[in-house]
């Protein structure tokens, strides 16, 4: 019994710790975050590395999410005979709900991963170090950037995936179903507000901080062996995911 | 690693596509917002009860959407709401003695302002009022004209029998 408390205490514990270090980690990169923007170089490499990189699963998965809604969406809708809102049902559940949180998923499963795998690396293999040893402080130059990248890169796949995804239900809806591609557009119009557009945006920023975040956190403070660079990655997988899913509930809160 | 020339161009690319995207949701997949503001003008109606009309409703004209419905204010000298429509320019010539109703769109859809056309040669300026203006149809109000209608008129077969 004891030994059970004293199990639940000490993970708590490392919960709170972990807590912890993840804001510290967020201040100190608050604070350098002036002095890193005036560098575009590398920043343009890390949108490079985590957005031209993720647009091809991006694509592909808006493609298909986009089809199944409109699948989904014809049959339930043919119900009570209105597929006419074909339109507006994609539009508004893609917009506010399922852009953001499925690209949040898949730029940290394909995005995420890699910095942390990269960042993990270069603590293994002691780059970190002699970086410190050299005075040039590493959380500016090798942390900063990425973190920038990831921030910069998500509202914008968000975006993509969003209107791949509109253009996938136009295709089962409108060309293998029959419904009126005017009507499909044009309910859509009437219904999407321009504050849907927001929702969507400003929750992709939120996720785009929170995952790049808890990747580039994860990568630095990897321990220095195989072990534990993949244990990062995998942590930052699973945290990124929970993170997402849990601030998806809080952002929606707020602005309905 | 690839050359800096080709990380600039893919990067270039993402950002234009990921501009392009938010630029056609802007535009394309929603009603409200820019196309209206810039070439329009206003029309105010005041009704004694606009039921469910919200602001950003569509005003029509023979079920053709001419615009909107910018805001909606009560009025306390008149004890009316006073409804601001914004109609785009192309619809310049509504005649002046126009009529406003609010309608509901199908059984369940949102309300939305009615225009019919009247015979007036002069049409109507930025910013008139419009002359009459039908109030929406509130539905507890005919049930409740049905009930106490009903109520009213003595059921016909009972108090022969009594006699």
């Amino acid at each position: 019994m004891i030994a059970v408390l004293r199990e639940l205490w000490q993970s708590l514990t490392t919960f709170l710790e972990r807590v912890g270090l993840l804001v510290r980690f967020a201040l100190r990169l608050m604070a350098i975050l002036p002095s890193g923007l005036l560098r575009v170089r590398p920043i343009i490499e890390q949108v490079y590395n985590t957005g031209a990189m993720s647009l091809v699963i991006i694509m592909t998965c808006g493609l298909f999410i986009g089809m199944v809604l409109g699948l989904q969406g014809y049959d339930l809708l043919t119900r009570f005979g209105s597929e006419e809102y074909l339109g507006t049902a994609t539009a508004i559940s893609l917009l506010r709900e399922l852009g953001p949180v499925v690209t949040a998923l898949l730029f940290a499963g394909r995005a995420g991963t890699a910095l942390a795998a990269e960042l993990g690396l270069m603590r293994a293999t002691d780059q970190i170090a002699a970086m410190e040893i050299m005075a040039v402080d590493p959380m500016r130059r090798v942390v900063l950037p990425r973190f920038l990248g990831g921030v910069i890169a998500m509202p914008l796949l968000v975006s993509i995936f969003i209107v791949v995804a509109l253009f996938g239900a136009q295709l089962v809806g409108v060309e293998f179903f029959g419904v009126d591609a005017g009507s499909y557009w044009s309910q859509m119009r009437s219904a999407v507000e321009l504050s849907d557009i927001r929702e969507g945006l400003v929750k992709g920023l939120v996720f785009g901080v929170a995952c790049s975040l808890i990747a580039v956190y994860e990568g630095y403070n990897a321990k220095p062996t195989a072990d534990g660079v993949g244990r990062a990655t995998t942590r930052t997988v699973v945290i990124s995911a929970v993170v997402t899913l849990i601030l998806d509930y809080i952002l929606t809160a707020l602005m309905l | 690693m690839r050359s800096t020339r080709t990380i600039d161009i893919s990067t270039g690319l993402f950002v234009l596509l990921g501009f392009a995207a938010i630029l056609f949701m802007v535009t394309q997949i929603t009603n409200s917002g820019y196309s209206m503001k810039s070439d329009s003008y206003r029309l105010k109606a005041s009704f004694e009860n606009i039921g469910g009309l919200k602001s950003g409703a569509p005003v029509s004209l023979a079920g053709v959407t001419i615009g909107r419905v910018e805001d909606i204010q009560y009025d306390m000298d008149l004890y009316k709401a006073i409804v601001t429509m914004r109609i785009n320019d192309k619809y310049r010539a509504i005649p002046n003695d126009s009529d406003a109703s609010i309608y509901t769109a199908g059984l369940l859809g949102g309300q939305y302002i009615g225009l019919t056309p009247g015979s007036s040669d002069v049409p109507y300026r930025d910013g008139e009022q419009v002359i009459m203006a039908n109030d929406a149809i509130v539905l507890e109000h005919l049930i409740s004209k049905y009930l106490f209608n009903s109520a009213a008129t003595p059921p016909a077969p009972a108090p022969a029998a009594q006699e």
